[in-house]
């Protein structure tokens, strides 16, 4: 892999090869010393457009415990507010040669133009509305741990699917991983031809019993000045995810951040179905993996699972 | 009125030109057949019998197996003049339209500022006649600044020339507005030339609303927005008696109720754009703007097949480019900030050709009609090879293979929907309004007689 810029490109194979090494990762962040030299000398570039503090935080601390030396750049104070485009800040931060570039921007298919316009290996940490590739890895990393296989699971993304990068990646990948998906919500939040992508589409809750898995996305506010749903409270009523509508054996996921009493009720959060404490957990493994695979997956052999420590691996090793 | 009368160009020398044994089709003329295609003194004197033009004092083409077709017009051209010469200009937008094998060309008017007082048409109607290659015609707007609130002086506009009305690039959102003009155009004539679209519906959209955009992550243009316009000018313009003509037509619905309105007698005419005939929004997948972004956006298969059928049934009676530039920093930026548009003057006739016509989806008799189809709705003289004729005349050759871009481009811009594509078909030489417009610099010329 020499890009990560969406889950669309990837095939089962590869989303399990980023699996399995964050699997061993895993055991490494079981260790007193949770740092592995892989990357000592390399340079990751984080590039951030919009705000964001999992998914900046997580591939940053992956890049420091892979060693890497960190350049990270937010848009705001930065000469992106000086008006540089993409283009010239991408070619500024290319002269100090980085390994990657982690980049996230507002609008769709940026980090592809920034792949075509530096040799650094690019990563997508989401762009506009399109994609968030290490979003649906975690996910994915985060159910495989808790189920052994996605094959034959029945996922319900409920929320604002429209304006949800989460949604699109995760549909593709949950879909590539074997899973049926449905999307939830109100007509105005689910884009015109979703089935398409091979989902299901629903507008209504009634039948969320029929899923082992219940995504939830968040609600964003500014969506009540466009008509797109009357009210917070009318949305609640319809399509939050509470106890009442959960029942105990399904498993509850949400990307974060959560607006607690919109798109999920308090108790629910709490609820030990949830599994949003460890998505979070998952994040730094996964972009451990993901960083790792770019930068030095081809060339080193897959290093050894759990429980068979007999063979030394690159990552095995403390910094 | 003939392209000459009506239109502005540089002045130049009239040509004396044989075509010799070139395969002439004029299908509205009724021309097919090889002939010697004689040109004196910029007009077409005579179709001899092969090899029998008298070519004295002429220069000869030998273009025995090359295509001799009307040439083309264009009335959808965006030249950027004034105020975005950075993109396009009278004389490079010219030069790309003659290198397309079109005779004549209508400019739009959003330009910066945009043409809305006579000063502008006169002032642009002088730059004409020093710099284009091929003769053109200004569009005014029907809104000041095109804010779609007050109308232009839209008398002393037609007399300081403008060809017609058009705010394209913007629609006339209100109905209002939209009905006052189509009432006023009684007093001063000239088409109004609808760009159509409800910007209510359209919203912040960057793409055709379909499968694409769903798994794109990016804002849908519904065909809605377009069709229900369509559908409202079509009705005030039956209501006034008034003569429209629907810009770029795009979306399935929009081609029925155009058809529809036609057939009730409603003064309308329509044209297609030749990305929109060739492409779908698959093609935004690769969330390239340079060559995919455009307003109004690819649609769906269905969309374009009905498109086709439009155009083989006469709803749709011309093809128009809207050939508009952009530079490379409005382009080289991600997909939903990127300007709208690209250009097509140099490439309809090829990739027409080689999308629609080799694989049999038309014929070429009915491409070289719709090519020449956008003078009439205008008022403007249909080019034609008949004998007596102002000599318009775009040399074609059908077997030729080239690349888009590998030789750059008239054009000051780069934003070819066709830019790497192999085309088959190229424009060899162009006479417009009886003069020598444009000859492929690899193409070589017989000798004098």
């Amino acid at each position: 892999m020499r890009h990560l810029l969406g889950i669309e490109q990837l095939s089962r194979e590869e989303i399990e090869t980023i699996l399995d090494r964050a699997e061993s990762f895993a055991e490494v962040g079981r260790r007193d010393i949770k740092k592995v030299p892989t990357l000592r000398g390399r340079t990751v570039v984080s590039l951030f457009y919009e705000s964001s503090t999992r998914t900046s935080s997580s591939f940053e601390l992956a890049a420091k415990r892979l060693s890497a030396d960190l350049v990270s750049v937010k848009a705001s104070g930065s000469s992106v507010e000086k008006g540089e485009s993409l283009k010239d800040t991408v070619a500024t931060l290319s002269a100090y040669d980085p390994a990657a570039i982690v980049i996230r921007h507002p609008y769709a298919g940026a980090a592809q133009m920034v792949a075509g316009w530096t040799t650094a290996s690019v990563v997508n940490a989401g762009d506009g509305k399109h994609e968030h590739p290490s979003q649906a890895l975690l996910d994915v990393y985060t159910l495989r741990r808790r189920l052994g296989s996605l094959e034959g699971t029945r996922i319900w993304i409920v929320g604002d699917v429209l304006h949800s990068r989460v949604a699109r990646s995760n549909l593709i990948a949950f879909r590539r991983m074997g899973a049926e998906v449905t999307v939830c919500g109100p007509p105005t939040l689910i884009p015109r031809g979703i089935e398409e992508l091979g989902c299901e589409v629903s507008h209504s809750l009634e039948r969320l019993g029929e899923a082992e898995v219940v995504y939830a996305l968040r609600m964003q506010r500014e969506r009540m000045s466009d008509s797109f749903v009357p009210s917070l409270r009318e949305y609640a009523a319809s399509f939050q995810i509470d106890t009442r509508r959960l029942n105990p054996r399904q498993l509850l996921m949400h990307p974060g951040p959560v607006n607690r009493g919109v798109e999920i009720s308090a108790e629910a959060i709490d609820s030990p179905q949830s599994l949003i404490a460890e998505q979070v957990a998952a994040g730094l493994v996964v972009r451990m993996a993901i960083l790792y695979e770019l930068l030095a997956g081809g060339e080193h052999p897959v290093p050894a699972r759990e429980g068979d420590a007999a063979q030394p691996t690159p990552i095995g090793q403390p910094a | 009125m003939s392209l000459a009368d009506a239109l502005d160009m540089r002045p130049g020398e009239d040509a004396n030109v044989v075509l010799r044994r070139a395969s002439v089709l004029d299908p509205v003329a009724g021309i097919e057949g090889v002939h010697d295609v004689v040109v004196r003194d910029g007009r077409i004197a005579e179709l001899a019998a092969p090899g029998e033009g008298e070519a004295e004092g002429a220069e000869l083409v030998e273009a025995e197996g090359l295509h001799a077709f009307p040439a083309f017009f264009d009335p959808h051209v965006h030249l950027r003049a004034p105020g975005q010469e950075h993109k396009e200009d009278v004389e490079t937008g010219t030069r790309a339209a003659a290198a397309g094998g079109y005779c004549g060309i209508l400019a739009m008017a959003n330009t910066e500022p945009p043409v809305s007082t006579a000063a502008d048409v006169v002032a642009l109607r002088e730059l004409a006649r020093a710099d284009a290659s091929v003769p053109v015609g200004f569009l005014a707007t029907v809104t000041r600044e095109m804010a779609g609130e007050e109308l232009t002086e839209m008398v002393e506009l037609r007399e300081a020339g403008a060809l017609g009305f058009s705010d394209d690039g913007l629609p006339i959102a209100s109905a209002r507005v939209m009905r006052r003009a189509l009432q006023y155009q009684r007093l001063c004539g000239g088409t109004i030339a609808l760009h159509e679209e409800d910007p209510e519906l359209s919203g912040d959209g960057v793409m055709h609303e379909g499968p694409v955009s769903a798994a794109l992550g990016l804002a849908g243009i519904p065909s809605v927005s377009e069709s229900t316009t369509i559908a409202r000018d079509a009705a005030l313009a039956a209501y006034e008696d008034a003569r429209i003509h629907v810009q770029h037509l795009s979306a399935a619905e929009s081609v029925e109720i155009v058809r529809a309105a036609k057939a009730a007698g409603v003064r309308i005419s329509a044209e297609a754009s030749p990305h929109h005939l060739c492409l779908t929004d698959e093609a935004v997948r690769s969330l390239d703007p340079r060559r995919f972004k455009m307003n109004p956006p690819l649609r769906s298969e269905a969309d374009r097949q009905a498109l086709i059928a439009g155009l083989r049934d006469g709803t749709i009676e011309c093809i128009a480019t809207d050939h508009a530039p952009h530079s490379s920093e409005e382009k080289d930026v991600p997909f939903e900030q990127a300007a709208m548009g690209v250009t097509g003057l140099e490439t309809a006739f090829a990739a027409l050709h080689t999308e629609l016509v080799l694989p049999g989806a038309i014929g070429l008799e009915l491409l070289v009609e719709r090519l020449a189809g956008g003078a009439a709705p205008f008022g403007l003289d249909r080019p034609t090879l008949a004998p007596g004729a102002e000599a318009n005349v775009a040399l074609c050759d059908l077997a030729a293979e080239w690349t888009v871009g590998e030789d750059g481009y008239e054009s000051r811009s780069q934003n070819s929907w066709c830019a790497g594509r192999t085309l088959t078909g190229r424009v060899l030489m162009t006479l417009a309004a009886g003069r020598v417009a444009f000859r492929l610099r690899s193409f070589s010329l017989g000798v004098a007689a």
